[in-house]
């Protein structure tokens, strides 16, 4: 009777969090989602707390404590976060899960080893769970590092890096496989080493992906950890933890390939890297000797307010610099002034899908504002004048027509199609992916050098006074 | 091999659950406006905190003497908690700022 009562918890456990996941689909209920999900998460937790257990000695206090201890850092870390910093946040909370998948992974090896009984495919289960958690958990460590600022692409990477990921990703999967093939005589030493193997390969994977890649790399992450989590739930046959587990891997690898078709590369390409590396040296050169053009303050002020309909396309600039509450304010102005003020989105804008989204939010620009690629590109031709806050690669025309440039192909925002183009941009260095962009030497372009949120902070007076 | 022949005929009820899920998950989830994409993955990155189920069991099934067991056990339930409570925080400070707007 109480066992059925547990089972059927986890039945709607597992129904919750299937539905509240569908549900994070569509804007309508999106947020009820989230909730449903999380508790179909907690009565999941529920179940595995009291369901009856057969000799089990349960050691309550050291359960309790973890979740306290946990949770409590959980709440705090999302209570506190600013949205500007949320990729990093998400990649942390991803490479957390990651880890407990290495932690149980390990110990049941541990115990295989010390003569509890596991079965073929339980052993092989229990390695995808050490090896892929590995992977997931020095991954978004790094991703982490990497979006903060705390490490530079150029320190950890080196030519020839992709060939030595090649080599760690051979190693692990045959030291996996000899782990499997000797069965307990392989010994806890080995699968040390293969777990080893695993942390440094997320690391050292990531290592050469470029920031403008990050989109695809945090889903990618998002995707292991998911599937570490359901080789988990193989070992203790627990099918709230696969059926969960293969959500998260299912919704990873969609947002992973749509970022990367937004970029038009694929994953491999991603993966390997080098985006930055071999493209900065050809592409520079073309540019020497052409002329930039400035704008002023004021003369942006003006233009903006006597146009009828602007657009704004955010990127990175526009996260790193928090102008976002800023570009707000200015968007009031120009709308109170009878402008139609719109927002362009690229979808791999920002470090994480639909990070611009977020900011947007934050700053309560309201949705419908927001154009998203195609739209945009087709209400560009009756635009007055569009002004790039901070993105870079995404409105690179070198895109559209120089096949030599790393990023031919890529749809982009073409702004160009817009009357007046103006951007905003700390200095002339180019973007993430470390490529010239021909946009800011073209005859129409005009560039207003700053911070962005400083620059849009003095532009917004100077139309107040207008 | 025999013992891989062996799990499968013992876990096929498990193996299908497993197939028909990864089917329904890439169903359900296909078709995403690009506004909600973060709150998806973050939303999916707090599930993936399920795992912690897995420490959970593990602990319950200790000796209550095997601290290598407990401690990494504990180790697990900690990062499986944040992961968790962390995600589902973010996710709803997020949601609700894109509710705010829409009145």
């Amino acid at each position: 009777m109480f066992e059925t009562i547990i089972e059927l918890t986890y039945m709607v456990g597992a129904l919750l969090i299937v539905l509240g996941l569908r549900k994070l689909g569509s804007p309508d209920t999106a947020r009820r989602g989230n909730i449903e999900a999380g508790i179909g998460m907690g009565l999941a937790i529920l179940a595995a707390l009291i369901g009856p257990m057969q000799g089990a000695s349960n050691n309550y206090g050291w359960i309790l404590g973890g979740m306290i201890v946990g949770g409590a850092i959980g709440w705090v870390a999302a209570k506190k976060v600013k949205m500007t910093a949320m990729p990093q946040m998400v990649s942390i909370f991803n490479g957390f899960g990651g880890a407990t998948a290495v932690v149980l992974g390990m110990v049941e090896l541990e115990h295989f080893y010390s003569g509890t009984a596991m079965d073929g495919g339980q052993l092989i289960v229990t390695l995808l769970a050490l090896i892929i958690g590995g992977v997931s958990f020095t991954g978004s460590m790094l991703a982490y590092l990497k979006l903060d600022g705390k490490v530079k692409d150029k320190n950890v990477t080196f030519n020839g890096h992709s060939i030595l990921n090649i080599i760690l990703l051979l190693v692990m999967i045959a030291a996996s496989v000899y782990l499997y093939m000797q069965g307990r005589p392989g010994g806890i030493t080995l699968a040390v080493i293969v777990m080893v193997i695993s942390l440094i390969y997320g690391f050292s994977f990531v290592a050469p992906i470029g920031g403008a890649d990050m989109p695809v790399v945090i889903s990618l992450l998002n995707s292991f950890t998911g599937l570490s989590a359901a080789a988990a739930g193989l070992i203790y046959g627990n099918l709230v933890m696969i059926v969960g587990g293969i959500f998260v891997g299912a919704a990873g690898t969609i947002l992973t390939v749509l970022m990367c078709n937004a970029m038009n590369r694929s994953l491999l390409n991603v993966i390997i890297g080098g985006f930055g590396t071999s493209a900065a040296a050809g592409a520079k050169s073309g540019t020497d000797g052409q002329i930039v053009k400035e704008i002023g303050l004021n003369d942006l002020a003006i233009q903006l307010y006597y146009s009828d309909s602007v657009i704004f396309v955010p990127g990175y600039g526009l996260a790193v610099a928090q102008a976002q509450k800023a570009l707000k304010e200015l968007d009031d102005l120009l709308t109170a002034n009878g402008v139609d003020v719109k927002y362009a989105i690229h979808p791999v804008a920002g470090r994480m899908p639909g990070h611009m989204n977020v900011l947007l939010a934050e700053a309560d620009v309201p949705y419908p504002k927001l154009l998203d690629l195609e739209e945009a590109n087709a209400a560009f031709p009756a635009t007055d004048i569009v002004v790039i806050v901070g993105a870079n690669d995404v409105v690179n025309p070198a895109a559209k027509d120089d096949p030599s440039s790393p990023i031919y192909g890529m749809p982009i925002l073409d702004v160009l199609e817009a009357k007046n183009v103006v951007v905003i941009k700390r200095s002339m260095s180019p973007g993430y992916a470390g490529i010239q962009n021909p946009l800011f030497f073209h005859p129409k372009n005009k560039m207003l050098f700053g911070d962005a949120k400083a620059v849009i902070t003095k532009v917004a007076s100077e139309v107040k006074d207008l | 091999m025999d013992s891989i022949m062996e799990f499968f005929s013992s876990n096929l009820q498990m193996l299908y659950i497993l197939l028909f899920t990864i089917i329904l998950g890439f169903e359900i989830i296909s078709k995403v406006p690009t506004v909600l994409h973060t709150p998806l993955m973050s939303g999916a990155n707090a599930i993936s905190g399920i795992v912690i189920i897995g420490a959970i069991i593990l602990i319950r099934h200790s000796a209550p003497d095997d601290y290598f067991t407990l401690g990494l056990g504990f180790l697990g339930i900690v990062m499986g908690m944040i992961n968790v409570i962390g995600g589902f925080a973010v996710t709803d400070r997020m949601l609700e700022m894109f509710k705010k707007k829409k009145k």
